[in-house]
C-alpha cells in the first residue's frame, strides 16, 4: 500500500512529465519519419498483401533515423578513430552554449515576469558589439578576448534594457516591443553588412573579415573539435545565474516583481529600475550568447549569425522551468537534437526540420501536464486545496 | 414562486464551503443570509445561480427539484442576482451591458439598439432610476452601476432576486435608498435572498433571518432579536463589537498634509485641497464610501500617486515627491488596502514576505548576497509573537487564511522603526478574531506614541477606532468631527451634506 | 484636464526629420505616372519640380504642426485627426519626392501592388482580431498563414483548383488555431508561449513536408494554378481607383468582404456583442448564461481559418509555389498592424495597407535605385508599431481578458 502510494507520487509528480513528454515527441517525430520514407510509402501500397513489409520498413526509417540522431549528438559507434567518436558529443556542447546561454537570459526575465521573446535580436546585437570589437581592435590576448566578449554583454544589455526603459517609461508591452525588435535587429545587421562597417573589403556578399586571432575564444579539445572557451562561460553563468536569481537581493527583488508587480512597489522596490536591469541582464546574457558565437563559432559575422537560437532558447528556458540547471539540462537536449540531426540528414535523409516539429512539440507536452498525463494513462495529482 | 434549498453541500479539495445547508425564500418576502465573511454565504448563492456545482443536495424550485449547469439555466428558471463585484463590462455601454445574453434583434442577428434602449428606459422608470442608456458603464459612480446591475437582473423577470454584500460600495443614504427598491420588489411579489454580514441591515429589511457559520446553518433569527444575540450567533461566541482602548495620551501634531492636490490619469480631480494634521498618539480614521479618494490620499502619502502637488510632513521633513523607499525608510508604516494585490507576494513564503521592503540591507542582505541565516531567525520570532497560524515560514503566503496573511503585513511594517503608521481598511474581508488582533496592534501603535491613520470604509469600524474622524466625499474632507457624532449627521457628511 | 502633449511633440520631431530630408532632393523633375492601360480615357504624366513639390509639402507640414502647437498649449484643445492625416500625406509626398527624383513614379501601379502585398497582412490581422476581442492573444497568426500556404499549394496541385485550394487553407488555418484554443483554453497553458511555439511547430513541420514530399514531386505537388485577374466591369476602368481596387485577384475581393464582415459582425450583431464582452469579463459573460469556451473556440478557429486563406496568397496569389518559411514575419506584421489599428478591422486594415505600401516601395526603389536603404523601409512596420505601443500616438489597450485563460470552479 504505502509502496504503491509512492509510486503513485512518482509518477503524479511533476518530476515525470518533462520524461514523458519527451518521449512522447519522439514518438510524434517518428511518425512523420516513417510516414515521409519513400520505403514505407511504397511498402503501404500493398499493405494488404504483406503487412510485415510496411511495420519492418516503418521500424527500419524510425530506427535509423534516431540511430543516426544518437550518433550525431553522443557516441558514434561507428567510427573509426576515437576522436570521431567523441566528436559528436563535443558538437552537442558546442550547440548547447549559445542556446543555454540565451535561455539562461529568457528564464532570469520570465522569472521577473516579463515575457522577453526577443533573445533573437539580443543575440544579434550582442554578436554586432562583440563583433566590432574583435574586428576593429589589435590587443593582446589578455585584454582583446574579455573586452570582446563584454562589448556582446554590453549589447544585448543596452538592446535588451531598452526594452526595459520603454516598459518602464511608457507601459510598453514588452511581448509586442521583443517580437518587433527582433526583426530590427535583423535589418540593421543586414545593412551593416552591406556597409563598410562590417563588410569585408573586397566581398560583394554580406559577411565579415574574421575577428582578429587576439579576440577569439580559444578552442578547448584542439583543431579538430569545433568546442571552444564559450562552453565555459555557459557553465559559469548557469551558477552566476542560480546565485542571482536565490542568493542575492537583486534576484529577489527580481521576483518578486515577477510574482506581483504591486506588491513590490508596496514594499518599496523601484519597479522602473528593476524592470530595466531585468531587461538588461536577460539581454546580456543573450548578448554573451552572440558574443559565443562570432568569437568562438563563426568567427565572422554574418547574416544567420543568430541562427535560431533565440527561439530554441524560449523553448529552452520553458522546458528547464525557468531553473538554471534546468535550463542546463534542456539546452544539452536541444544542442543535441541539432547536432544529431545532421548526421540524421546526411546519412538518413530525413530533414533537420524534424528537430523544431520534435523540440515543439516538447514545449506543447510539458506545458500541458494533463495531456501528457491522459496520453500516457498517468495517475491524476491529489486535488489542491482551493 | 417558492425557492428551497435542501442539505446543500459544496467541497473545494479537503475544504467544505458549504455543509448541509437548508434555505427557503418564498415569493414576496425577503430572507437574509447573514454569516461572517468566509462562512460560505458567496459559495452557496454561487451554487444556486450555476455557477458552482454542488457535491450534494438539490434545488428545489415550487416543488419541482431542478439542476442548474450555469447561469443560463438559473436565470431561464427565474432567478436573477446582483453581484457582489459587479458582473458589468466596464467598456460597453448600459443598454449593452443590460441586454447581454438576451439581446433583441433583428434580422441576420443584428442588435436592434432603439429596444435595449427602450428597456432600460422601462425599468429606470418604474423604480425612479435615471440612467442614460448609451452611457459608458466604467463612467459611472458605482451606486449607479449598481442599478445597472439591478436593471439587468430584471430584464429577464426574475422572480428570486440575490442580492450578495449589496451595500458594501454604498453611502448611508444609497443603502437606505438600496432597502427601498428591495422593499418595493418584495411587494411586486419577488423573492428576495439577501446576503449580508451587516447586522444593521438585516434588522431593517429581513422577514426571516437563516444565520450561517464555518460553511452551515447555526439556525433562524428574527428581526427583532437584539445585535448582540444576533453577533454572538454569527459568530459562535460572545463578541464585544466594541474597540478596548484607554483615551488617548496626545502629544505633537507630528503629521501634516497640506493642500493636497492628485489627479488621476485620465485628467479628474481625485484629491482636492485635502489638509489635516495628526497628533502623536492618535488614530485619525478617514472614513467614507470606497472611491471618494481615500486610496489615492493613502497612496500618496506613500509615494506612488502621480500628478499630486501640496505638501506631506512628518516630523517637519517633507515626504511628497520621495520614492515608496524613502517614504518607508523615513518610517512609515503601511497597510494597504488589498493585501493579496498590495501587501504580499502569495508565491513567496511568509520569510520571504517579511523581507520584501528591507531585502537589500542589514540584517537580510550583506551587499547584495541574501543573509538567509538572518531571516529565517526573525522569520520565526514574528511568527511567534503575531501568532501567525501556519506549518512553518516556508509556508508560502496564499496557504494562509485572510486573517494570518494580515498578520503577516502587519508583522512586516511593524517592525520598522515607525514614525507614523497608515492602515487603509485592515479589517476588510477578515472573520472578527482576526479583526479583534487587528485592532489591538493598530491600538497598540497608537499608545506607543506615534500618529495613525486608519482608512474606514464602514461607519462602526471608524468610529470605535478614531479618536477623530474625518470623513472625504469627491476628493475632499467634508468634515473632522468626534466618533461620538450621530449616525445619521455622519451618514449626511459621507453623502457630501456638509454640516 | 490638460491635453497630452504627444501629438505636437511627434510632430515637431518628424518635421525636423522632414525638413533633413527635403534640402537633399535633387533639383531634377519627378514625373508621377497616374495612367494604366484599362484606363477608360487617358492621363497624361504629371511633371513636378522635385524640389519645390518638397518645400511645398514640408510647408503643410509645418502648418499643420503650428496649428497642434497652437491648440494643445494656447487653447488646450485635441488636435484634429484632419490635421495628424495631413501632415502625414505631406510627410509620405516630400520622402516619395526625395527617393523618386530623377525618376518615374509609377503611382498607381503602386497603390496596387500595396494593395495586394497587403493582402495576407489584412486576413492575419482579423484573425488576431477575432482572437485578441475573444480574450485569446494571438502570436500564432504566422504559423497559421504558413499552414494555409503550404496545404493551399498542395491541394490546389493536386485538384488543380483554386477554390479546393483555398478551402483546403482555410481547414488549415483553423487546425492551427484549434491548437491554440485547445493549449490556452483546455490546458490553460500560458498564450504567448503557446503562440510561439506553434508558429515554431508549424515551420517545421511544413519545412519537413516540403523536403520529404513536395521537393520531390514539384508538378504533381507544388505547382498550383494560381489567382487570376478579374477586372469588374465599368469600376476597373475608372483612373487610380479601377486598377487599384477593382483590378484584381479573387483573394482580394474576398479580403473586402472579410473586412466588412467582421467588422460589422464584431461591432453590430449579438454574436459580436458576445465575443467582445467575453475578451472584456469572461466572468460576467458566464453569468447571463454566455457559453464562453464555446464563444472563445468558434472565435478563434474563425479567425485561424481567415488567415490560412491569407496564406494562400503567397502560393496561389504571390509565387506559384511553395517554399520553406515563404510567410518570412508576415504574421508578425499583421499582429502589428492589428495593435496599430487598435483591435478594430477597419483600422487594422488601413495600418495593414500601410505596411504594405512600405513592403512595395521597397520594391520599387530597387528598381529606380533610390538613396534610402530598403532596410530601413522594411523596418517601418515593425518600428512604428513600437511608437504605438510605447503610446506615442494615444492610448492604445487591448481586451482587457486578453491573455488571461478562464476557469470555472
Amino acid at each position: 500500500m504505502k509502496q504503491q502510494n509512492l509510486i503513485r507520487e512518482i509518477f503524479s509528480g511533476n518530476a515525470v512529465i518533462p520524461i514523458f513528454a519527451v518521449v512522447a515527441s519522439f514518438l510524434f517525430g517518428g511518425i512523420l519519419i516513417a510516414f515521409a520514407n519513400e520505403e514505407v510509402q511504397e511498402a503501404s501500397g500493398y499493405f494488404f498483401s504483406r503487412p510485415g513489409d510496411t511495420i519492418s520498413a516503418v521500424l527500419n526509417s524510425v530506427v535509423g533515423a534516431y540511430d543516426a540522431l544518437f550518433r550525431g549528438s553522443i557516441f558514434n559507434y561507428q567510427a573509426s578513430t576515437a576522436q570521431g567518436m567523441i566528436k559528436p558529443l563535443t558538437e552537442t556542447l558546442a550547440f548547447a552554449t549559445p542556446i543555454t546561454l540565451a535561455g539562461l537570459g529568457l528564464a532570469v526575465s520570465f522569472r521577473s515576469g516579463l515575457f522577453n521573446i526577443g533573445a533573437q535580436g539580443q543575440i544579434i546585437f550582442g554578436a554586432m558589439f562583440a563583433g566590432y570589437v574583435g574586428l576593429s581592435f589589435e590587443l593582446p590576448f589578455l585584454i582583446h578576448m574579455p573586452m570582446a566578449v563584454l562589448a556582446g554583454l554590453l549589447g544585448g544589455a543596452l538592446w535588451g534594457g531598452l526594452v526595459g526603459l520603454l516598459k518602464a517609461t511608457t507601459g510598453a508591452n514588452e511581448v509586442v516591443v521583443t517580437i518587433m525588435f527582433n526583426y530590427v535587429a535583423l535589418l540593421l545587421l543586414t545593412y551593416l553588412l552591406k556597409t563598410p562597417v562590417f563588410q569585408a573589403p573586397n566581398q560583394v556578399n554580406p559577411i565579415s573579415s574574421p575577428v582578429a586571432e587576439s579576440s577569439r575564444l580559444p578552442g578547448i579539445l584542439g583543431d579538430g573539435f569545433r568546442l571552444h572557451f564559450g562552453l565555459i562561460i555557459m557553465l559559469a553563468m548557469v551558477v552566476a545565474v542560480w546565485w542571482l536569481m536565490h542568493r542575492s537581493s537583486i534576484g529577489f527583488q527580481f521576483r518578486a516583481l515577477g510574482y506581483n508587480p504591486s506588491a513590490a512597489r508596496t514594499a518599496g522596490i523601484n519597479i522602473p529600475l528593476t524592470y530595466i536591469l531585468v531587461m538588461a541582464v536577460s539581454g546580456g546574457l543573450a548578448g554573451m550568447a552572440g558574443a559565443s558565437q562570432v568569437l568562438g563559432a563563426d568567427r565572422q559575422l554574418t547574416v544567420g549569425i543568430s541562427a535560431t537560437f533565440g527561439f530554441d532558447a524560449i523553448t529552452v528556458a520553458l522546458l528547464g522551468r525557468n531553473n538554471p540547471f534546468g535550463v542546463l539540462a534542456a539546452g544539452l537536449l536541444f544542442g543535441g537534437l541539432r547536432s544529431g540531426a545532421v548526421l540524421m540528414q546526411a546519412n538518413q535523409g530525413v530533414p533537420v526540420d524534424i528537430v523544431l516539429v520534435v523540440q515543439s512539440t516538447i514545449v506543447l507536452f510539458i506545458a500541458a501536464p494533463p495531456l501528457v498525463r491522459s496520453l500516457f494513462r498517468l495517475p491524476k495529482p491529489k486535488a489542491v486545496q482551493a | 414562486m417558492r425557492l428551497e434549498l435542501k442539505g446543500i453541500t459544496k467541497k473545494f479539495g479537503d475544504f467544505t464551503a458549504n455543509d448541509q445547508i437548508d434555505l427557503v425564500a418564498e415569493s414576496g418576502e425577503i430572507h437574509c443570509l447573514l454569516g461572517e465573511n468566509g462562512a460560505g454565504k458567496s459559495t452557496l448563492m454561487n451554487v444556486l445561480y450555476g455557477l458552482y456545482q454542488a457535491d450534494g443536495g438539490e434545488v428545489i424550485l415550487d416543488g419541482k427539484p431542478t439542476k442548474f449547469a450555469g447561469p443560463g439555466e438559473a436565470m431561464k428558471a427565474g432567478i436573477g442576482m446582483v453581484h457582489q463585484h459587479f458582473m458589468l463590462i466596464p467598456v460597453f455601454t448600459v443598454a449593452e451591458n443590460v441586454i447581454l445574453g438576451h439581446e433583441p434583434t433583428k434580422p441576420l442577428g443584428f442588435l436592434d439598439v432603439e429596444k435595449a434602449r427602450e428597456l432600460v428606459r422601462e425599468i429606470s422608470s418604474r423604480f425612479g432610476f435615471d440612467i442614460d442608456p448609451d452611457a459608458v458603464v466604467g463612467d459611472l459612480p458605482v451606486g449607479v452601476q449598481q442599478r445597472v446591475e439591478i436593471i439587468k437582473a430584471l430584464i429577464s423577470d426574475a422572480q428570486v432576486l440575490i442580492f450578495d454584500e449589496p451595500t458594501a460600495v454604498l453611502t448611508p443614504q444609497e443603502t437606505d435608498e438600496l432597502m427601498e427598491i428591495m422593499r418595493q420588489l418584495k411587494d411586486e411579489g419577488k423573492a428576495i435572498v439577501f446576503i449580508t454580514h451587516k447586522l444593521r441591515e438585516v434588522k431593517e429589511v429581513a422577514d426571516k433571518i437563516t444565520v450561517i457559520r464555518l460553511g452551515k446553518v447555526v439556525g433562524q433569527a428574527k428581526p427583532s432579536d437584539t445585535t448582540e444575540q444576533l453577533a454572538s450567533m454569527m459568530v459562535g461566541r460572545e463578541v464585544d463589537l466594541s474597540v478596548n482602548k484607554d483615551p488617548a495620551n496626545l502629544g505633537e501634531a507630528s503629521f501634516q498634509v497640506q493642500n493636497l492636490t492628485a489627479f488621476s490619469p485620465s485628467g479628474n480631480k481625485v484629491l482636492d485641497d485635502v489638509s489635516f494634521e495628526v497628533q502623536r498618539g492618535e488614530i485619525f480614521v478617514i472614513a467614507g464610501v470606497q472611491g471618494n479618494g481615500q486610496t489615492e490620499l493613502a497612496e500618496s502619502i506613500l509615494g506612488i500617486q502621480d500628478k499630486v502637488s501640496g505638501s506631506i510632513k512628518l516630523e517637519g521633513k517633507e515626504l511628497l515627491g520621495k520614492s515608496v523607499k524613502k517614504v518607508l525608510d523615513s518610517g512609515v508604516g503601511f497597510v494597504p488596502e488589498d493585501r493579496t494585490e498590495d501587501g504580499l507576494v502569495a508565491d513567496f513564503t511568509i520569510a520571504e514576505n517579511l523581507m520584501l521592503d528591507r531585502s537589500d540591507r542589514p540584517p537580510f542582505a550583506k551587499g547584495i548576497q541574501l543573509q538567509l541565516k538572518n531571516l529565517h531567525e526573525f522569520a520565526g520570532q514574528k511568527l511567534k509573537s503575531f501568532d501567525i497560524r501556519a506549518r512553518s515560514i516556508f509556508s508560502k503566503a496564499n496557504q494562509l487564511s485572510g486573517g494570518n496573511q494580515q498578520k503577516v503585513v502587519l508583522a512586516r511594517e511593524l517592525s520598522r522603526d515607525l514614525k507614523l503608521l497608515i492602515a487603509s481598511q485592515p479589517t476588510r474581508g477578515l472573520d472578527v478574531g482576526s479583526i479583534e488582533f487587528v485592532h489591538e496592534q493598530i491600538v497598540a501603535a497608537r499608545d506607543s506614541g506615534i500618529p495613525v491613520v486608519i482608512i474606514a470604509t464602514e461607519l462602526d469600524e471608524a468610529t470605535q477606532l478614531g479618536d477623530r474622524v474625518a470623513v472625504m466625499y469627491k476628493g475632499k474632507i467634508v468634515g473632522v468631527v468626534s466618533p461620538d457624532t450621530q449616525r445619521e449627521e455622519l451618514g449626511k457628511l459621507m453623502a457630501g451634506i456638509s454640516a | 484636464m490638460k491635453q497630452s502633449k504627444k501629438t505636437p511633440i511627434a510632430l515637431i520631431v518628424l518635421l525636423l526629420a522632414a525638413s533633413l530630408i527635403v534640402p537633399n532632393v535633387g533639383g531634377e523633375q519627378l514625373e508621377v505616372q497616374i495612367a494604366t492601360r484599362t484606363d477608360l480615357f487617358p492621363i497624361p504624366n504629371i511633371i513636378l519640380p522635385s524640389q519645390g513639390f518638397a518645400t511645398v509639402m514640408l510647408a503643410l507640414m509645418l502648418a499643420m504642426t503650428a496649428l497642434s502647437v497652437y491648440l494643445t498649449f494656447v487653447r488646450n484643445k485635441k488636435t484634429p485627426l484632419i490635421a495628424v492625416i495631413a501632415f502625414s500625406f505631406g510627410l509620405i509626398m516630400a520622402v516619395l519626392a526625395w527617393l523618386f527624383s530623377g525618376a518615374t513614379m509609377t503611382f498607381t501601379t503602386l497603390l496596387a501592388g500595396s494593395l495586394a502585398l497587403a493582402v495576407p497582412l489584412i486576413f492575419g490581422s482579423l484573425s488576431g482580431a477575432l482572437s485578441e476581442r475573444v480574450g485569446i492573444i494571438n502570436i500564432a497568426i504566422e504559423g497559421q498563414l504558413l499552414a494555409g500556404a503550404f496545404t493551399s499549394a498542395l491541394v490546389a496541385s493536386v485538384t488543380d483548383s483554386v477554390l479546393l485550394g483555398i478551402l483546403a487553407a482555410m481547414i488549415a488555418g483553423a487546425l492551427v488555431a484549434s491548437i491554440l484554443a485547445v493549449f490556452s483554453i483546455k490546458y490553460l497553458v500560458d498564450q504567448i508561449i503557446t503562440g510561439v511555439v506553434i508558429n515554431v511547430l508549424i515551420i517545421g513541420l511544413t519545412s519537413f513536408l516540403f523536403s520529404t514530399l513536395l521537393a520531390d514531386n514539384i508538378s504533381l505537388l507544388n505547382q498550383p494554378p494560381r489567382f487570376e485577374r478579374i477586372s469588374i466591369p465599368l469600376l476597373g476602368q475608372i483612373p487610380v481607383i479601377g486598377p487599384v481596387l477593382f483590378n484584381q485577384t479573387l483573394i482580394v475581393y474576398l479580403m473586402y468582404l472579410a473586412v466588412a464582415g467582421v467588422f460589422l459582425a464584431l461591432f453590430k450583431t449579438r454574436w459580436g456583442l458576445r465575443l467582445r464582452s467575453v475578451g472584456e469579463y469572461p466572468k460576467a459573460s458566464d453569468t447571463v448564461g454566455i457559453n464562453v469556451f464555446r464563444t472563445r473556440y468558434m472565435s478563434v478557429m474563425i479567425g485561424g481559418a481567415l488567415a490560412g486563406l491569407g496564406g494562400s496568397f503567397f502560393t496561389l496569389g504571390q509565387v506559384g509555389a511553395f517554399g520553406k518559411e515563404m510567410t518570412n514575419g508576415a504574421g508578425y506584421i499583421a499582429l502589428a498592424a492589428l495593435i496599430f489599428g487598435r483591435w478594430n478591422p477597419v483600422y487594422a486594415a488601413m495600418a495593414a495597407l500601410l505596411f504594405g505600401f512600405a513592403l512595395n516601395l521597397q520594391y520599387a526603389l530597387q528598381i529606380v535605385g533610390s538613396p534610402l536603404p530598403s532596410e530601413f523601409l522594411l523596418m517601418l512596420p515593425y518600428v512604428l508599431t513600437v511608437v504605438a505601443v510605447a503610446g506615442l500616438v494615444g492610448k492604445v489597450k487591448g481586451p482587457a481578458a486578453a491573455g488571461k485563460p478562464y476557469v470555472k470552479s
